[in-house]
């Protein structure tokens, strides 16, 4: 039932604020996202570390079999794979609705509504039990982000979200494919209907051509949905148009739901087909984590720097899952929680500077942590667990997916490893950009951080060392679920 | 005190110095600034001064302090621990000892400048990681202090962030540790598929059994000296160290001479039961020893900046210290780590009095006669230049006479090479004194009416390090000089494994007391020459470097110009790379677009019905979405019979 109001909950209070006033928008959406957070933090403390589904709520939806358990069920749960990214999404949304107090947006109770829209389906794509209530999650989530993104946009907003649309309806599209493919081969033996539940597709016997077929169709699906290399051309451009807490919700959360849907779906429903192909979406993340890499070294624009950087982590996350170790596994599900908070952080960053200095180019800005001691040590505290340094979030994260690489293919090993070099040539080039050297016209008289923003910052920093300190709070609660899915697919 | 206790508080005493200052940075008052910073190293030497007896009361058993399970995957775990041997000992006495000195003279150096709080806070933070680096009882452990004190230097190289030039040598400096810590990395996943442990007692345990040169132990060797280039700047990876001078004085003492650039030589004698076991790795590091040692002595011949001359000094000795363990001389090596942290955070220390005496000038051209007005500068900088040249009595020359006497025996032409780097080490150390502190003035009339002596903060810590320079070779006198060679006794027992692994390789033709004595007598007759020979230029001669803009000589323009590494790395790696990131962003970005579009289109186009919905507004495609969406959910109240309901 706590999953079912996980789902509720964001539902219920978009539509309060709909019907709340202009003012008071914004505080009913954070009310709202908090008692969700505070939903996700109950799931997150009482889950029991082992690999069953907790939490579950599992209703009869179409073509019901008397047995109670084919059709297409309306049923979901948390188990160790979903935790993460559900406690990402409990935590993430409040933080975006938060960081935007200081701005104010026209038509603000549609704004935040389709915030919490948002929020409702990404938590439904990582509870959903059933194939079609996936999917159907999986669509909704980017009716909300599309309006988001186009009605609060930039200049080029139209062009830039028709591309991001067309492309990831073609995705999804490939999938949906796929999914009634697979439902129409379930046995109907023993209850005279299919099963579109993910346990059943699991046990489905396909043959190598059909294994091949729906590895295309769902990795092609993920793939942009990340983005995976050479997928990603509508990543950028949408990132960076977006209004900065849709970005936020874009990098933070949205792109975790193809690394989930790798992991959730496309592994153990397909392990012959990841055998026969998984070297080759190895290798394309893989290429995708140096080439955007080396194009976010020659980013000026903050925000489509860290688009690059995001698209180059996205990469390895989807390496370490192709991997097939469980450290690759673990690595990716602990970087999806790490990623979000980071990527986050640092889209908030850029979005504080440009408010302040009406500019994210990197050539005009410079010299502002003189005036700015706090907002110098977030970001500097933020930065780090972007570069993967020791005893923060990306350490964890980076270790164990390169670990799993590197166990899989030593020289994939390698070329992925180059990211612990590249990403501190792009993230300190940022940094020294835009802090650090003389202030100018712009940066002169800059404000350090309001006590609202403060907040924000300061919960992701505390995750940032909470992660890198003493992973093990999160690593337990995956592992047991990770073990039995490498069960499955060996 | 229990040693777990000990074990946990040497580096967090450091880390609240850091939190502290850190987080109270500009409302802590600038006379509790030092105290605090001061107080957390001072603190944690008395800890290890404690855990010292416990260490010795324990008959130098191995410690273990373990704290929690840091990162665990299935049956793999990674501990955060600690391992107390006599290794770790050596260490922390080190960076506990020579960091509270460091961070005394830091008061008298740095209180008037507006970062003094972020100072202090960044040097105490610096100790912390370093402290975990050496105190890790496995390799994982020793990477974040390895990363952490990476992260230090760059924050302290960069501290005065105004200045671009400072920055970009930061960031170099972090960016080619990097380089080296990829392989580190790496070594650290073969070390976990091969042996399922990253503990160095099951990693070493498991590793005697190995066969010699076997290629899994030459790659984990060759992957961990890749992190060591990085970290104790060898060639190819040495570019950073020079720069990172733009750094404060005491950082450069601290982070840049005594501690941080040798942890290169830690990790080696740390997996010398690795090492052991790869004689060809050892050749490599050798060869690759030699070459810096040499590359970066003749580069100091012609160097003007007072810390440029120390910098690449430092880096000649980091590669007499490998030259030793390439001939598996790991106690030569760590005894040269010793002393010469003392003799180069005292010169340094002396050269950031005399940059502070001088208003902040660093060419020695224009420097000169200093030793009146710098008394105590002068003489300790003096103790320190005889300590490195290696004059007899004083530590260097024990030190490097150890590792020259291995590597003789290993090779004759290493040996020759290496008593050439020290002649040129000697010369250009006494020029750099005799630049400096004898002669007329020739600065300035506004710097000359500012000359003055140090306070004692600074002048303090120069004194200890000139007593520790000139009697430390005392703690391990050759049996040949009538000596006991204490350290190589206490240090013995960390080769066990490593002898009992390969035993071949530490049987070396032991050297007759003639042979050694003769050896002594040419390598210090050489620095002495060298040093008489500056005395002749610089003294007599009075002769003063030529200004930057005067012709040279092409070989000594190649020199003066440092062989243009950094611009053949330009050329080679920098701009290759930002090259390529154009032309992915403008060319690359726009031909994928290209043909992932057009391969789309061209299935979508093979459709005409849909093309009319293609061309229409987005909010059709929404609107049909929501729809679908919509009947999808409504279906639960319809039974649609051919697709399998009832």
């Amino acid at each position: 039932m706590l999953t079912l109001s996980l789902i509720l909950c964001p539902i219920v209070a978009a539509i309060a604020v709909l019907f709340s006033s202009r003012e008071t928008a914004r505080i009913t959406a954070l009310v709202g996202t908090l008692v969700e957070l505070a939903l996700a933090a109950h799931a997150f403390y009482y889950f029991t570390a082992n690999a069953d589904f907790q939490y579950g709520f599992d209703y009869a939806w179409l073509f019901n079999a008397t047995d109670g358990k084919s059709g297409i069920r309306f049923s979901g749960a948390i188990d160790g794979i979903s935790l993460l990214p559900v406690v990402l999404t409990g935590l993430v949304t409040p933080l975006i609705v938060l960081s935007t107090f200081k701005q104010t947006y026209d038509r603000a109770n549609s704004f935040y509504a389709l915030i919490l829209f948002m929020q409702s389906a990404l938590m439904g794509v990582f509870v959903a039990r059933d194939g079609f209530l996936f999917y159907l999650f999986f669509e909704a989530a980017l009716i909300p982000i599309y309006f988001l993104a186009a009605m609060w946009g930039g200049e080029n907003r139209v062009k830039v979200t028709f591309k991001f649309f067309v492309y990831t309806i073609f995705g999804s599209l490939l999938m949906l494919v796929a999914l009634v493919y697979l439902y129409a081969n379930t046995p109907t033996t023993t209850t005279g209907v299919h099963s579109a539940a993910i346990a059943d597709l699991y046990a489905l016997n396909l043959s190598q051509a059909q294994q091949g077929w729906i590895f295309w169709a769902f990795f092609i699906a993920f793939a942009i949905k990340m983005p995976v290399f050479p997928f990603h051309t509508w990543q950028p451009d949408t990132y960076v148009e977006s209004p900065t807490p849709a970005t936020m919700l874009l990098a933070g959360i949205m792109l975790k739901m193809g690394v989930y849907g790798l992991i959730r779906l496309l592994l153990p429903i397909v392990p012959a087909g990841v055998d026969r192909w998984g070297s080759l979406a190895i290798t394309l993340s893989i290429i995708g984590i140096v080439y955007g890499a080396i194009i976010a070294i020659r980013q000026r624009d903050m925000k489509r720097l860290i688009a690059y950087s995001s698209f180059s982590h996205v990469g390895l996350m989807a390496a370490g899952v192709f991997s097939r170790s469980e450290m690759g596994l673990q690595g990716s599900l602990i970087q999806m929680l790490a990623h979000g908070i980071n990527v986050v952080g640092l889209f908030f960053i850029a979005e504080l500077i440009l408010q302040r200095t009406g500019t994210r180019q990197l050539d005009q800005l410079g010299g502002i942590t003189r005036n700015t001691p706090k907002l110098t040590v977030y970001f500097m505290i933020i930065l780090l667990g972007s570069v993967a340094l020791p005893l923060t979030n990306g350490f964890v994260g980076e270790f164990l997916l390169l670990a799993g690489i590197y166990a899989y293919n030593h020289y994939l090993g390698l070329v992925a490893g180059l990211t612990i070099i590249f990403g501190a040539v792009y993230m300190l080039r940022m940094y020294q950009k835009s802090m650090f050297g003389t202030a100018n016209t712009r940066t002169e008289a800059i404000a350090d951080v309001s006590s609202s923003e403060s907040y924000t910052l300061l919960v992701l920093c505390v995750f940032v060392f909470w992660m890198g300190l003493y992973p093990a709070s999160f690593l337990k609660l995956t592992e047991p679920a990770v073990a039995n899915l490498l069960q499955y697919i060996k | 005190m229990s040693t777990d206790l000990l074990c946990l508080l040497i580096p967090l005493l450091p880390l609240l110095g850091f939190l502290i200052n850190g987080l109270g940075f500009r409302k802590v008052p600038t006379s509790l600034v030092g105290i605090i910073g001061l107080a957390g190293p001072v603190l944690a030497f008395i800890c290890v001064f404690l855990l010292w007896g416990a260490f010795k009361a324990g008959d130098n058993a191995v410690i273990k302090s373990v704290l929690f399970d840091w990162i665990s995957v299935g049956d793999f775990h990674i501990n955060f621990s600690f391992q107390i041997d006599q290794l770790t000992m050596l260490m922390l006495g080190i960076v506990t000892g020579i960091g509270s000195l460091i961070h005394l003279y830091s008061i008298g150096y740095m209180h008037h400048d507006a970062g003094f709080g972020k100072f202090m806070a960044f040097l105490n933070l610096f100790l912390f990681f370093m402290l975990l680096l050496v105190l890790g009882s496995n390799f994982v452990i020793m990477f974040i202090g390895w990363e952490g004190v990476g992260l230090c230097s760059y924050l302290l190289i960069g501290f005065w962030n105004t200045n671009t030039s400072y920055n970009n040598a930061a960031r170099k400096a972090f960016v080619m540790n990097r380089i080296g810590d990829l392989g580190f990395l790496l070594g650290i996943f073969t070390i976990m598929a091969t042996f399922g442990s990253v503990e160095y007692t099951d990693v070493f345990t498991q590793a005697v059994g190995m066969e010699v040169n076997d290629k899994v132990i030459l790659t984990i060797t060759l992957l961990l000296f890749v992190g060591a280039m990085g970290k104790s700047a060898q060639i190819p990876l040495y570019t950073w160290l020079p720069d990172a001078m733009a750094g404060p004085t005491p950082v450069s003492a601290l982070i840049h001479a005594a501690t941080m650039v040798t942890a290169g030589i830690y990790m080696v004698v740390r997996a010398n039961v690795l090492f052991s076991l790869a004689p060809l790795t050892l050749d490599i590091i050798g060869g690759i020893a030699i070459a810096t040692a040499l590359l970066a002595a003749s580069i100091g011949l012609l160097q003007n900046d007072i810390k440029k001359v120390l910098a690449y000094s430092t880096v000649s000795q980091l590669g007499y210290m490998f030259m030793g363990l390439g001939a598996t001389a790991y106690t030569a090596s760590m005894f040269h780590v010793i002393t010469h942290a003392f003799f180069k955070a005292l010169l340094f220390l002396g050269a950031g009095s005399v940059i502070h005496a001088m208003s902040d000038e660093q060419d020695i051209r224009n420097m000169g006669g200093l030793r009146k007005s710098l008394p105590i500068t002068f003489w300790t900088f003096l103790i320190g230049t005889i300590a490195i040249a290696g004059i007899p009595p004083f530590a260097g020359f024990f030190s490097k006479d150890e590792i020259l006497a291995h590597v003789f025996e290993h090779s004759k032409v290493m040996w020759v090479l290496g008593v050439i780097g020290s002649a040129m080490t000697s010369f250009y150390m006494f020029r750099l004194l005799f630049l400096t502190f004898f002669g007329e003035f020739r600065g300035t009339s506004e710097q000359k009416h500012h000359l003055h002596e140090s306070p004692l903060s600074m002048t303090l810590p120069l004194m200890v390090l000139a007593v520790l320079s000139a009697l430390g070779g005392l703690m391990n006198v050759p049996e040949v000089l009538g000596g006991s060679a204490h350290l190589a006794e206490f240090m013995s027992p960390l080769f066990d494994e490593a002898r009992q692994a390969n035993p071949a390789i530490f049987e070396a033709n032991a050297l007759d007391h003639g042979t050694e004595m003769m050896l002594m007598g040419v390598s210090a007759g050489i620095a002495i020459l060298a040093a008489i020979g500056a005395y002749f230029m610089y003294v007599r001669n009075a002769a003063v470097p030529a200004p930057d803009s005067a012709e040279r000589s092409l070989p000594q323009q190649v020199v003066y110009g440092k062989y243009y590494i950094d611009e053949f790395y330009e050329s080679l790696i920098v701009r290759p790379v930002r090259a390529l990131g154009d032309a992915f962003y403008s060319l690359g970005e726009f031909a994928i677009d290209a043909v992932v579009g057009g391969v789309a289109f061209a299935v979508r186009g093979s459709s005409t019905a849909l093309r009319r919905v293609q061309s229409g507004s987005i909010s059709l495609y929404v609107l049909i979405m929501v729809l679908s969406i919509t009947l999808l959910v409504a279906l639960r109240f319809f039974t649609l019979p051919f697709i399998g309901g009832k």
